[in-house]
């Protein structure tokens, strides 16, 4: 972990065309913290810093956005993120099943990072806006929807498989 | 009614988010129409003639939210185009953005030029990645392609469109919690007046509306506000997307007129209950609106007024069926953990409302409630409208009040049994 952060040269390409959208600096806090945790994985206090600085707000202006939002973290996540929905559309078709799997099969609970540091995953009180699918989860962003115990099971299986055959 | 096909008409077709093919199949026609033959207020004017209905929630007129904003101000005006989509149960903005999108930039074209924004922002919810994406794509063609920018479709009339990303946090869905948010600060929404129409994005004149909204705007244009109107019933104009999930055999988007009965949704579209099992209930309008029983559900047709005659609210137009098996102590602890889990804080009823509400149905849930719980819960539902910023916590209220009196046997049971009625009925029906 490096003390310090940085965006790359790309992203401060990316940074430059973010801020000709908007009549205000501030407004590109978003884009940014989502810029910084595409490059970094979660947003640590160094990089809390280097937006204010780019903004030019006070730090605590940024670590009140960074806390407000769930989806941005502090904390590094696994390589990939799983997200349950146990929303109410979810819950009536089975999202408890779908979070026992998880549990058993990664071995850690909701919040929490495997060993290997392959997988984190975590249970959203928030309805994820694909309810036809329910019950269903995000992987790394991307829904999976139509859940069973084996079909869980399928695609964590499937998703070890890519990475050895260097997907 | 049969599902008619006004904005789902290019659903599941992987062609439609080509903007070439779109431009072969009617694309930016109306919105050329508009440009080359209207005057803007006819633009507006014809919107407020069709009877077209905010479909983000709140159903308040299109056109005349319109003619609220100032016409000789020197300030730049923004359009918000509201794509957050989190009402528990609503999914029917994200087959638009995925499957047509260029219906939606045509639609935001229509109304940037009725109004004379040359700035569009469009707020898509963190959570949707392969949405945000569509979209960005077809952004991307468009500014190519000569449609939006500059000159737009090769007329004397600028207009910028930006996606910007929300990160996960459903009261960026309220128009001013939307605001704040794309001005890089925490969602907390806005005291109102003043009203966003006079002053919103960077304190300047806004319009907020939602996708679905906007996205009608192309079939407006081009079929007449009559044509549209007479679509629907009195008052409610047009066809409208029901997003329809939870206990029904084919979950999914449905577009139908205003005033479908809201029994040939669940049963001719939906395929009906799973199993064959009973209906208990339906929430019509998103997790925000009052349950309905199954008897009134029965009767309910699919339009504000209907729903708002049954003291619910036809909402986000999010359909969530209820079958006999589900628990409606545990069904409305599951919603109630969502609004206490989303409330920004600002508000003292809200906050502590949400918090105890969501406190009280786990010790009840838990086994550990009382007779008084019971009454305490039925206090604060009367208590927690309306008296907030916004409208978050009359959303959390809506179910609160309707399900503990709609279905006040099942809490009472729970309270003295510390168990679930439904369930002990299931276990009972296994071991008969
Ligand atoms: C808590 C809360 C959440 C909301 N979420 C959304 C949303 O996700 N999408 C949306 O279009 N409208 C949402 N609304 C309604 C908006 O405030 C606003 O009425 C709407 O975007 C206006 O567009 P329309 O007139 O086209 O419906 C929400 C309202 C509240 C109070
Ligand atoms: S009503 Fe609730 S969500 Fe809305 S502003 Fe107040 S505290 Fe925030
Ligand atoms: S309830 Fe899970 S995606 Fe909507």
């Amino acid at each position: 972990m490096s003390a310090s952060f940085e965006f790359t040269p790309e992203n401060k390409k990316r940074f430059e065309e973010i801020l000709r959208r908007y009549p205000t600096k501030r407004a590109a806090m978003l884009p940014s913290l989502h810029l910084t945790q595409e490059q970094e994985g979660y947003i640590s206090p160094e990089a809390e810093q280097y937006i204010a600085d780019l903004l030019e707000v006070p730090v605590v202006d940024v670590r009140e956005v960074v806390s407000f939002y769930t989806m941005f973290t502090r904390n590094p996540l696994g390589k990939h993120h799983i997200r349950v929905c146990e929303s109410l559309s979810c819950w009536v078709r089975g999202s408890d099943e779908v979070k026992e799997t998880l549990e058993k099969e990664l071995g850690v609970e909701s919040g929490g990072i495997t060993e290997d540091g392959e997988y984190s995953w975590e249970v959203i009180p928030d309805c994820l806006g694909a309810c036809e699918l329910a019950p269903m989860l995000q992987l790394d962003g991307y829904f999976e929807g139509n859940l069973t115990r084996e079909k869980v099971v399928e695609l964590l299986k499937k998703q070890a498989a890519s990475k050895t055959s260097g997907k | 009614m049969p599902i008619v096909k006004n904005i789902s008409e290019f659903f599941g077709n992987e062609n439609a988010r080509s903007l070439k093919w779109r431009l072969e199949h009617g694309g930016y026609e109306s919105a050329r129409k508009a440009l080359r033959e209207m005057k803007p207020d006819e633009v507006t004017e014809t919107v407020i003639n069709s009877n077209l209905r905010g479909l983000g929630g709140a159903g308040f007129p299109t056109g005349r939210k319109w003619s609220f904003v100032p016409k000789g101000t020197d300030k730049p005006k923004y359009l918000a185009v509201n794509c957050d989509e989190a009402e528990p149960g609503t999914f029917k903005d994200k087959y638009i953005v995925e499957w047509d999108p260029h219906r939606l930039l045509e639609g935001i074209i229509i109304c940037s030029y009725a109004v004379g924004i040359h700035t569009a922002y469009i707020y898509i919810r963190g959570e949707y990645v392969r949405p945000f994406e569509r979209l960005e794509q077809a952004v991307k063609e468009a500014y190519a392609g000569g449609i939006i920018g500059e000159k737009v479709l090769g007329e004397d009339y600028k207009l910028d469109v930006f996606i910007h990303r929300g990160a996960g946090a459903y009261i960026c869905g309220e128009e001013t919690g939307l605001l704040e948010s794309l001005e890089g600060k925490k969602g907390w929404p806005r005291l109102k007046p003043p009203f966003p129409a006079l002053v919103g994005a960077f304190g300047c004149p806004t319009v907020i509306n939602n996708v679905e909204t906007l996205s009608h705007l192309p079939g407006i244009i081009k079929n007449g506000a009559q044509w549209f109107s007479d679509l629907g019933c009195e008052r409610n104009g047009g066809s409208r997307l029901f997003a329809l999930s939870g206990c029904v055999n084919k979950p999914g988007v449905y577009e139908l007129p205003m005033g479908t009965p809201m029994k040939e949704l669940i049963y001719e579209h939906g395929g009906g209950i799973l199993e064959g099992r009973k209906l208990k209930a339906v929430v019509p309008g998103g997790t925000s609106s009052a349950v309905l029983t199954a008897e009134e559900a029965e009767m309910a047709t699919l339009d504000f007024d209907c729903l708002a005659k049954l003291k619910s609210m036809a909402g986000s137009g999010a359909v969530i069926v209820l079958d006999e098996d589900v628990c409606m102590v545990k069904a409305l602890h599951n919603i109630e953990h969502f609004f206490s889990h989303e409330s920004c804080g600002q508000c003292t009823p809200c906050r502590e409302g949400t918090a105890w509400v969501f406190r009280i149905l786990t010790r009840i849930v838990e086994g550990g409630g009382t007779m008084a719980d019971i009454a305490t819960l039925k206090n604060l539902g009367q208590n927690m409208g309306g008296t907030s910023i916004c409208a978050l916590c009359e959303g959390a209220a809506m179910p609160l009040r309707s399900f503990v009196s709609k279905f006040e046997d099942e809490f009472e049971y729970y309270v003295k049994h510390k168990r679930s009625l439904v369930e002990d009925r299931k276990r009972n029906a296994v071991a008969v």
